[in-house]
């Protein structure tokens, strides 16, 4: 038992400055919400249920023109497919005997940043460590949205500027120690990089919608690297 | 056709739950093929790679902010500052140089 509570204190720790970075995000995100038409109480439900920041985007932008249902499940599943890969990957992390019921509620919260650190979790990953992160991070986004139709744009412009790029930083520091360690990791991060600067950046294939860019280069550039850097079994730990 | 608010909100939160939980409950052994492991070894960094940039420098109110954070959170994380420490420091940087220079 204690054991899963020093994990689930671990991952409170961890959350906090996701929930933060989630708060400003999702204050943006309120501030298209209330946009398309929602009341606080349902974009918060949206957002509580949903845990997706392009996800909640697209699906407010699709509920304020009006489009089918069909076209929102198409939508949603487009932009959240990099789920699906986390989620692969994560349960590669989890023990083999961890419960369906763990599972269930680990996977109700797999973001981009909760991913994040789970996978950077030294060993197995105790689902009591996403609990943590989940505690915190989950208030941090609903709020936020709440707090954005509420309050729209009173928070000055330079304070939600510089609290957007929080997510980033963590970003940065979950890849970059292992990229200190590992030089495959490291030239696979410049190349991510790169590839994702000229996908934005290039005619034609700028087109593509920055959720489509991170599927088609997560899957490209992860499977050459597998293929050219297989990893043995023990080299696995990070 | 008159859509109902609840029910577009029940389509967005059924998919992406359907997307987490399927993977997380259907893969319940370790996969043994070297390289569809290492495939998913490597899709975390190579994600957070691809979303981080240029991302970074088109979430600020200028490119030189967003720049400035990334160079100072990759040397912070380089010496080993924590996940939040780099995550504030950041958010920092943004906000002082765009006191400068806005």
């Amino acid at each position: 038992m204690s054991i899963n509570k020093e994990w689930y204190k671990k991952g409170l720790r961890d959350g906090i400055p996701i929930a933060l970075g989630y708060f400003a995000v999702a204050f943006t995100l309120g501030i298209v919400a209330k946009k398309a038409g929602l009341t606080a109480f349902q974009a918060g439900l949206a957002t509580g249920l949903t845990n997706a920041s392009a996800g909640g985007y697209a699906g407010f932008t699709l509920i304020a023109a009006g489009a089918g249902y069909l076209e929102v499940a198409l939508t949603e599943l487009i932009v959240n497919a990099r789920y699906l890969l986390m989620s692969c990957a994560l349960s590669q992390k989890l023990s083999p005997d961890t419960s369906i019921l763990h599972r269930i509620l680990v996977a109700f919260d797999v973001t981009d940043e909760i991913f994040g650190i789970s996978v950077s979790v030294t060993g197995t990953l105790n689902p009591y460590y996403n609990y943590g992160a989940m505690t915190v991070a989950i208030p941090g986004w609903t709020l936020g949205t709440v707090f954005g139709v509420i309050t729209g744009n009173i928070l000055p412009a330079s304070l939600v500027s510089a609290l957007g790029v929080g997510l980033y930083g963590m970003f940065i520091a979950i890849i970059i120690p292992p990229a200190k360690k590992n030089g495959v990791i490291a030239a696979l991060v410049i190349i991510s990089m790169l590839a994702s600067l000229a996908f934005s950046k290039l005619p034609v294939i700028s087109s593509v919608s920055s959720g489509m860019r991170v599927i088609i280069l997560t899957v490209v550039i992860s499977i050459a690297a597998a293929l050219l850097f297989p990893v043995k079994e023990e080299d696995d730990a990070a | 056709m008159q859509h109902n608010i609840y029910i577009y909100i029940f389509i967005m939160a059924a998919v992406t739950f359907l997307i987490r939980v399927l993977p997380l409950t259907l893969i319940r052994k370790k996969i043994t093929n070297v390289t569809l492991r290492s495939f998913l070894y490597y899709v975390p960094y190579v994600t957070l790679a691809v979303m981080t940039f240029p991302a970074i420098i088109e979430a600020t109110n200028s490119i030189w902010s967003g720049l400035a954070a990334l160079i100072v959170g990759v040397l912070l994380a380089y010496f080993g500052v924590s996940l939040f420490g780099v995550a504030v420091c950041s958010c920092v940087v943004v906000f002082i140089i765009e006191l400068i220079i806005l």
